[in-house]
């Protein structure tokens, strides 16, 4: 469903569908693989996938999943399972940019996205990233240096949580406290990294073929 | 930077007393040209060469200027020039301009270069206009025609000089400080316009001038087909060091600047390819089959050849890189020494030289960072800087020089031809191939993308010097083809070069963005990486992400370990980055602080805003390496010592009998900026502080401990506070002290040692890697004992003794 908002005017309509089809029925494929011919996904289920093993942020990457959140089921809340259109609702935040979306389309994009990654920090579902959370996301980040303190961590996360406060509310006096990175802080820190260019998963990119045409 | 109105007017002549005064000293030169050195016939008749030599002995001199050789007296037992040898009184001055001549003669260059360059920082409204490139083309001329004008013939820039000496610091100088990561998402973009724009190039402007050469009546028809090929492959390459020189100063957005120059460096494995081909088979007019698959092999074997030796090369260097701990001075000379031989082996093989010398630079520098000191790597950065600089100007300026000398060969048609079709060629490449590009692009390149590509495909003097390599025998048109090439080059860089600004201007292309890169960009850019490579692995799409996961990997599990000395082997890359940005924060605080002035871009967000129910603990960096820990110490207590040394002078004459109250207060001023300072430092910078374990270290960091200002009487370790206002000693003298001290590792309790200031002693091993060559300062004692002036607090009851209210001593 996430994929059908493509649209491109010039594109024939049964063109859309054949491209849908060919990276829908190659996501099933994957789907029906990592669920073991299943209808739904479990947590379990990603442990067959070997190469995600290597990933310092697995859990998060594979709770963002069952995130009823990003699942747009409710606004907390993790789910058991998820079937095979949750699974392509999770994967439609990593479309690429399309060349036909014009400024109001490109700014709900790029919240969307942004959206996705601030609940992936986020755990408490509390709408702000508090200093607990970011210090437990620069530890799992660390998490494949099993030598390091965990002090280490945790003076990065504090110096980043300091700039952070000093970017989003400039000097403070000392007895001021900046409870935790809200989503339009967020929003603000990313300003300088092009989200929606760099977010993408490359193949499910529609439109070379469909500038082929 | 506007000179001061009423300094204009001498300021504005100072370039052209510059060019006088270069000038000047080019005479010599120019008449040891016309001069035949005999430096072993010292008896050799000087009627050789009697119009200029007159009156000189024929025993002493070999080639004297006509100016100088009047000053030379005839000995008075000399009756005739002969063959006679006679003896001679021991010539209390001679002249040998040939023992000299030739270093004299480079470093004459090279200093006009150095002076021209001053020149046109000096005069600011020209250079906003012209870019310097023009401006040393310019300058080139003048001297040229000056060099002409006196009789002599002016130097050409021979190929031999120029690939050998004058173009490699340039490109390894680009090649070292490649941005990696730009380069490589690009790379596709970057190799399609490199390799197949500039055989679009050679082929279409080759094939076009042959079909205007064979127009009847140009009086260019024995121009062959392959001698045309051979003429458009050597004028199509995108030259490197015009790219840099005009982009440098225009300052676009990141993404056309990597295109574009990636572009020009890229392309010399396709142009050193096409040039030997078609200089081999131009005499024979019949190009096989075979040869056409010989070389489509050949070019293979050329650039990933070239690629090869530099990656040997980079991993060498990285290696010999994680023994250098002890001798940090030679450090930076194995960097130029190894990517020097990647580039000179590669040239012997007839590999891309430039392709070796990039790919050894982007070997080599994260390992041999990682390994280096902080001096070694300022060090390299300014020499390449610095080298760069000279090889680009000079470029230039013998650009200028050549034109003026070289034999010149001009032919309306084919010259005007060339520049009509090189440009044209270049649009429709360009424009072609972005179409074909922006299909498999994510980031499309719009428009104006393509006219900035297009416009600033510039050519220079890699064009120039390979078309002065072709012989006469089998080119005779070579004249003809130079004169072609410099018109291109000068129309490229004067034309557009200069047009390219305004149009930038006009166009309101992107510039670029002077972004700081801040831990928390770090965090979110590593996070990213690791959330889409995760996703690509669900989606079992082995793309980009994937396979740069896996390089990472191997190269932390076996590369790193290998090439990077000791505890950095192991360390992340969050944690390097945290370090550099902190090193970076500290020595900017302390630069900026000075007299304890806060810096107002430092904000005052400190620990207690985020997290207020934590004690303020002390806050444990991440492992820093001793070497490092040592660096980052050393920078702040030279930057610390140098502002309690000018401290140091309020304390001295100034304190006689009557005013210690307005010394006492201005100490108190001082103790608080310094302590506000240290605290400052503190929240970002805080050194371990189990190591730091000694009562004066925690005096030392003010603010961490609220008890530290009374003199301990038990421990034999504290610091001798001492005021002697009236000492008739001079500041001289401390650092006697401080000498005599160094030996020692425990303070000696010495009472009666009239020290000037305020002295805490500092205990703490020395760090095998410091190099001592590079500490500045006389009172910086470059062993074991480190003398830390802080104005800290003397102690709230101070003892008064006799004469001497104000001096509280620890025992």
């Amino acid at each position: 469903e996430g994929l059908a908002k493509s649209g491109s005017p010039m594109v024939r309509p049964s063109l859309v569908r054949r491209l849908m089809d060919l990276i829908t029925s190659h996501l099933h494929r994957r789907f029906k693989q990592i669920s073991g011919d299943q209808p739904t996904l479990r947590k379990e289920s990603f442990d067959r996938i070997p190469d995600l093993e290597f990933n310092p942020i697995r859990s998060k990457i594979v709770r963002a999943f069952f995130d009823k959140r990003n699942l747009r089921q409710a606004p907390d809340g993790l789910a058991d399972e998820i079937n095979f259109e949750d699974f392509l609702t999770i994967m439609s935040y990593f479309r690429p940019v399309e060349m036909n979306m014009d400024e109001e389309q490109l700014d709900h994009f790029r919240k969307e996205k942004l959206k996705f990654l601030f609940h992936m920090y986020d755990s408490d579902n509390d709408g702000k990233i508090t200093l607990q959370e970011y210090r437990k996301v620069v530890e799992e980040l660390l998490s494949r240096n099993p030598h390091l303190e965990k002090e280490s961590a945790r003076s990065i996360a504090d110096g980043a949580m300091m700039e952070a406060a000093s970017i989003c509310v400039g000097q403070m006096e000392p007895d001021q406290v900046y409870e935790g990175i809200t989503f339009e802080d967020f929003l603000k820190m990313w300003q300088g990294i092009d989200i929606d260019t760099k977010m993408h998963v490359r193949f499910l990119n529609m439109e070379p073929i469909a500038h082929c045409h | 930077m506007q000179a001061k109105g009423s300094r204009a007017p001498s300021l504005r002549a100072l370039p052209f007393l510059f060019i006088v005064a270069a000038l000047l000293g080019l005479l010599p030169l120019l008449h040891s040209h016309g001069l035949q050195p005999n430096p072993m016939l010292a008896s050799e008749p000087p009627h050789h060469y009697p119009a200029v030599i007159s009156g000189s002995e024929p025993g002493d001199v070999t080639a004297a200027p006509h100016d100088v050789s009047q000053e030379i007296r005839p000995l008075p037992n000399r009756t005739s020039p002969g063959h006679v040898k006679y003896r001679k009184a021991f010539p209390v001055l001679g002249i040998d301009y040939t023992h000299v001549r030739i270093p004299f003669e480079i470093s004459l260059w090279i200093l006009l270069a150095c002076l021209m360059k001053l020149g046109f920082h000096v005069i600011p409204s020209v250079s906003n206009i012209v870019p310097e490139s023009c401006l040393l083309i310019v300058v080139g001329l003048l001297v040229g025609g000056l060099i002409k004008g006196v009789g002599e013939s002016p130097p050409i820039l021979k190929s031999d000089i120029f690939f050998l000496f004058l173009l490699p610091p340039i490109i390894l100088d680009a090649g070292y400080f490649l941005p990696l990561r730009q380069f490589t998402e690009n790379l596709g973009t970057i190799l399609i316009f490199a390799v197949v724009g500039t055989l679009w190039n050679a082929f279409f402007l080759g094939g076009l001038m042959y079909a205007v050469c064979q127009i009847s009546g140009t009086g260019l028809s024995h121009i062959g087909l392959l001698a045309n090929l051979l003429f458009g492959s050597i004028i199509s390459a995108v030259d490197p060091v015009a790219v840099l020189a005009v982009f440098e100063e225009i300052h676009i957005n990141e993404l056309l600047h990597i295109l574009v120059f990636g572009e020009s460096l890229l392309n010399d494995a396709v142009t050193v390819v096409l040039y030997h081909l078609f200089e081999e088979f131009a005499n024979f007019e019949q190009v096989t089959v075979t040869d056409i698959i010989l070389g489509f092999l050949s070019f293979f074997v050329v650039s990933l050849g070239g690629v090869f030796v530099g990656v040997i090369y980079g991993v060498i260097a990285a290696f010999t890189s994680r023994f250098t701990s002890h001798i940090r001075v030679i450090e930076p000379l194995f960097v130029f020494l190894y990517s020097y031989m990647a580039y000179l082996s590669a040239e012997l093989f007839h590999l891309s030289g430039i392709m070796a010398l990039i790919a050894s630079g982007v070997v080599m520098r994260p390992y041999v960072e990682a390994n280096i000191s902080h001096k070694s790597h300022t060090t390299i950065k300014y020499f390449l800087k610095m080298w760069s600089s000279v090889s680009e100007t000079l470029i230039f300026i013998f650009l200028g020089v050549s034109t003026v000398a070289g034999k010149h060969y001009w032919n309306w048609t084919f010259i005007i031809s060339t520049l009509i079709f090189c440009l044209i060629a270049r649009v429709l490449g360009v424009l072609g191939l972005t179409w074909f590009i922006n299909k498999f692009r994510i980031v499309k390149l719009t428009p104006k993308d393509q006219f900035i590509i297009a416009y600033g495909g510039l050519r220079g003097a890699i064009a120039f010097s390979l078309g002065y390599l072709l012989d006469y025998q089998h080119f005779g048109m070579r004249d003809m083809f130079l004169t072609a090439i410099i018109t291109v080059i000068f129309f490229t860089v004067f034309v557009q070069g200069m047009t390219i600004r305004p149009l930038v201007d006009l166009l309101a292309v992107k510039k670029k963005q002077e972004t700081k890169r801040s831990i928390n960009e770090e965090i979110h850019t590593q996070f990213l990486d690791h959330l889409l490579t995760g996703i690509e692995d669900i989606c079992g799409h082995y793309g980009h992400h994937h396979w740069k996961d896996k390089l990472n990997r191997f190269n932390k599990k076996y590369v790193k370990k290998c090439l990077i000395a000791g505890e950095r082997s192991k360390e992340p890359q969050l944690i390097a980055f945290y370090h550099k940005m902190e090193m970076k924060q500290a020595i900017e605080l302390v630069e900026s602080g000075g007299l304890g002035k806060i810096p107002s871009a430092i904000s005052t967000v400190s620990m207690q805003n985020i997290n207020p129910r934590a004690l303020p603990v002390k806050r444990i960096l991440p492992a820093l390496s001793k070497d490092k820990e040592e660096e980052i110490r050393k920078i702040l207590r030279n930057n610390l010592q140098k502002t309690r040394q000018r401290l140091r002078s309020y304390n001295r004459h100034t304190l006689v009998a009557d005013p210690y109250e307005e010394a006492w207060n201005q100490m108190l001023l001082r103790r608080q900026k310094a302590r506000q300072l240290e605290q400052k430092i503190n929240n970002y910078l805080t050194v371990p502080a189990h190591k730091l374990d000694s009562p004066t270290m925690s005096r030392a960091r003010i603010g961490s401990d609220p008890q530290a200002y009374e003199p301990k009487s038990d421990s034999g370790n504290l610091p001798i506070i001492t005021i002697d206002p009236a000492s008739p000693q001079s500041p001289e003298s401390v650092d006697l002290v401080n000498e005599e001290l160094k030996g020692t590792s425990c303070l000696p309790p010495s009472p009666e040692e009239d020290e000037e200031g305020l002295v805490m002693h500092m205990m703490e091993p020395s760090s095998p890697g410091t190099d001592n060559v590079f500490t500045p300062g006389a009172s910086d004692s470059p062993s074991n004992q480190r003398m830390m002036r802080c104005l800290s607090d003397p102690g709230p009851q101070p003892e008064p003794e006799e004469g001497e209210p104000f001096i509280p001593k620890g025992k």
